[in-house]
């Protein structure tokens, strides 16, 4: 068991090396300005989970210890449950997680916590993209309802009356749908299929959960694995977190929840985000989306993962690096960092709890 | 079967026993044990952590197709994953074996001996070639050339329901799954059986040649009788290798838990498969679930493995029995 984790650990440092030379040139920009803000602690933070924050967590803690020399954070992608369960076991000082801790878990993590309790602070925004794969059409709109249909095998058509309706000046082809959604659970499974199930419940009749329940289609492995199928495959649909959708190039459809067809963008995104209800209590900041919002202009499928730690408890050396780390991963600078690499930037109002949050840890 | 040194005399064999004698019999001993200690360990390990899911469980272990181990109530069962598992090595030994064995007759037999050894050493490479290299290739290479097969066979032997297709998709399918596994098996099937064939002795293919036979008959009487107990246990190393195959399998199947007998149709999952992509976002249950159903692919194996060897023990007293 440990010598697993000290080779995953190795991996992970030889690959955000790795990352790091490969965009480089975008972080040295990005760099100077952070730099600054930087309050740096020295030591070794270990944290494991949600494969969803890898991207970002790579690029933060290239530009962390870019800065601090003396740190060093190790991040391993190993999937939320793995992670919440490495932090209960006291292996990591903090877990990435695509969902706040539910009800079962919290004893556990709270005894970990000898002192406190465990809290979800929100850190990582995404949002989730339905993308397509149908030549020459390059604006597709699609409802709830259509979407649910779509992904549960009921509209297998694309040229099928309901798609027609919300896209009356689109060709469509009478070409049958290749539906992909992933065949790995996954957290952007979990956070799909709950907009479907709250904006669409009379079509969507399959429940909500990170491993797809719906009859048909087809399953391809990670985020990476639907958007290679979708670019390669004609007339087919698939959902991704948006970053692989515009590394692969690929379109996103426009969700019309009931206020009117909105394109999916950092600031349609950022209004979901905003319209968020904490269900957290004190500093714990667990959110609730408003998947059925048929507000204007807010794009409903948005996702957010958490860091799960301490609130208080955690040994003073592992304390002052968490806390510094995670007060440069909410400051503004660095959540506008993100943007460029597909992620939803933490919009100003929820920003300003999360960094409170930060700054309690003790 | 006469044990060796049975012919020794006593004062030579037993009276005095010397400490290299000793120590050696002990290691290889304990070499001999260690094995079956692990197989406990391990056959410990997958009981004792499947209980929990295996309790929580609300369908039939056995025959539910479902796979909902984390969700409440908790509901999982094998059928599923057991019929795509058997099926896709089932097919992928239809495959594999066939060629495999041509492949070493060939290299034994027929080649001339420059050429033999350069296939010998080619063979042996693709056994090396690491299972995610193939899964890549089966995915992006492999399945898009296998759409126009499979629809040709359902254009074509449609009639026969394991090739009916109706959903006029021909990507992800078992019968994909099953060539890449095919490929992937066929070396080691074939390098064994090269071994094999190339333990024949000289005598017997030189007697059945001097008796007039022709190559083929030479083979038959010869070559396959001797190395039959051998194919056997090649092609069982190859089913074992296609049965616990996982990342390859991973990537290119649909992983639907489904019972689809129309193997060109998108659907199914393997043991192993299952495994692989539930295990990061599995919660305790779903651990202990997958955990579970580890405990059955292992038995599975044991199985195919006692029975090979049962197989090749009744053949092999036959053989010496003639």
């Amino acid at each position: 068991m440990i010598g697993t984790r000290s080779v995953r650990t190795v991996a992970l440092a030889v690959s955000s090396i790795a990352l790091l030379s490969a965009c480089g040139s975008n972080n040295n920009s990005a760099t100077p300005s952070t730099s600054a803000s930087v309050n740096c602690a020295t030591g070794t933070l270990k944290a494991s989970g949600s494969t969803a924050q890898k991207n970002a967590m790579g690029d933060w803690i290239n530009s962390y210890q870019g800065s601090c020399s003396g740190a060093t954070i190790d991040y391993s992608a190993t999937g939320s449950a793995a992670g919440i369960t490495d932090f209960t076991n006291n292996q990591t000082s903090f877990a990435g997680s695509d969902s706040a801790l539910k009800a079962a878990q919290l004893p556990a993590a709270n005894a970990r916590c000898a002192a406190g309790s465990a809290i979800d602070i929100p850190m990582v925004a995404g949002a989730i993209a339905v993308t397509y794969n149908l030549p020459g059409v390059t604006t597709l709109v699609l409802d709830p309802a259509t979407t649910a249909k779509i992904f549960a095998n009921q509209i297998t058509k694309w040229n099928d009356p309901a798609i027609a309706a919300l896209n009356p000046s689109a060709t469509l082809p009478a070409a049958s749908i290749a539906q992909y959604h992933r065949s790995d659970g996954s957290g952007t499974t979990d956070n799909f299929s709950k907009w479907l199930a709250a904006a669409a419940p009379m079509a969507w009749t399959f429940g909500t959960g990170k491993v797809w329940t719906a009859p048909g289609g087809q399953g391809a492995k990670g985020s990476d694995g639907v958007a290679s199928a979708v670019s390669s495959t004609p007339n087919s649909i698939g959902y991704m977190e948006l970053s692989f959708a515009k590394n692969a190039n690929l379109t996103v459809a426009q969700i019309d929840n009931g206020g009117g067809a909105v394109t999916l963008t950092t600031d349609s995104a950022g209004k979901s985000l905003s319209a968020a209800t904490v269900t957290g209590t004190g500093n714990d900041l667990s959110l609730k989306f408003d998947y059925a919002t048929k507000a204007a202009g807010v794009y409903p499928i948005v996702l957010v993962t958490y860091e799960i730690t301490c609130e208080k408890g955690l040994p003073a050396d592992q304390l002052a690096l968490l806390k510094s780390f995670l007060t440069y991963t909410s400051s503004a600078a660095a959540q506008a960092g993100l943007s460029g690499k597909g992620y939803i930037p933490l919009p100003a109002d929820l920003l300003t709890k999360v960094q409170a949050s930060v700054a309690a840890l003790s | 079967m006469t044990k060796l040194g049975a012919g020794v005399p006593d004062s030579i064999q037993g009276s005095v026993v010397r400490r290299g004698d000793l120590v050696f019999r002990r290691l290889a001993k304990g070499a001999g044990l260690a094995v079956l200690v692990v197989l406990a360990a391990i056959a410990g390990f997958l009981v004792w952590r499947s209980v929990p899911g295996l309790r929580a469980n609300t369908a039939n272990f056995l025959t539910s197709t479902a796979w909902f181990p984390d969700q409440s109530p908790s509901r999982f069962g094998i059928a599923a994953i057991a019929f795509g598992t058997v099926v896709t090595a089932a097919l992928a030994l239809l495959i594999a074996v066939p060629i495999g064995f041509g492949v070493a007759l060939f290299i034994a037999f027929y080649a001339p001996p420059k050429l033999a050894t350069a296939l010998g050493f080619i063979v042996d490479l693709l056994a090396a070639v690491p299972s995610i290299i193939f899964g890549l290739w089966g995915l992006q290479v492999l399945m898009p050339h296998l759409g126009g097969l499979q629809r040709w066979l359902n254009d074509h032997l449609g009639f026969i329901p394991i090739f009916h297709n109706s959903l006029g998709i021909y990507t992800k399918s078992l019968f994909v799954a099953a060539v890449v596994l095919g490929v992937m098996v066929l070396p080691t099937v074939s390098a064994i059986s090269r071994e094999i064939f190339l333990k024949v002795p000289h005598s017997n293919v030189e007697a059945a040649l001097a008796l007039g036979a022709t190559r083929w008959e030479t083979m038959r009487m010869a070559v396959l009788p001797f190395s039959r107990p051998g194919m056997i246990s090649a092609a069982m190393l190859g089913l074992g290798r296609a049965l616990g195959e996982t990342i390859a399998v991973a990537l290119i199947l649909s992983a639907l838990n489904v019972v689809n007998w129309h193997v060109t149709e998108p659907g199914g999952n393997t043991f192993a498969a299952n495994i692989a992509l539930g295990w990061n976002e599995a919660g305790p249950i779903g651990l202990s679930a997958l955990i579970a159903s580890g405990l059955v692919l292992f038995v599975l194996t044991l199985v195919v493995n006692v029975v090979a060897r049962s197989i090749i023990w009744r053949r092999a007293e036959f053989h010496e029995g003639l």
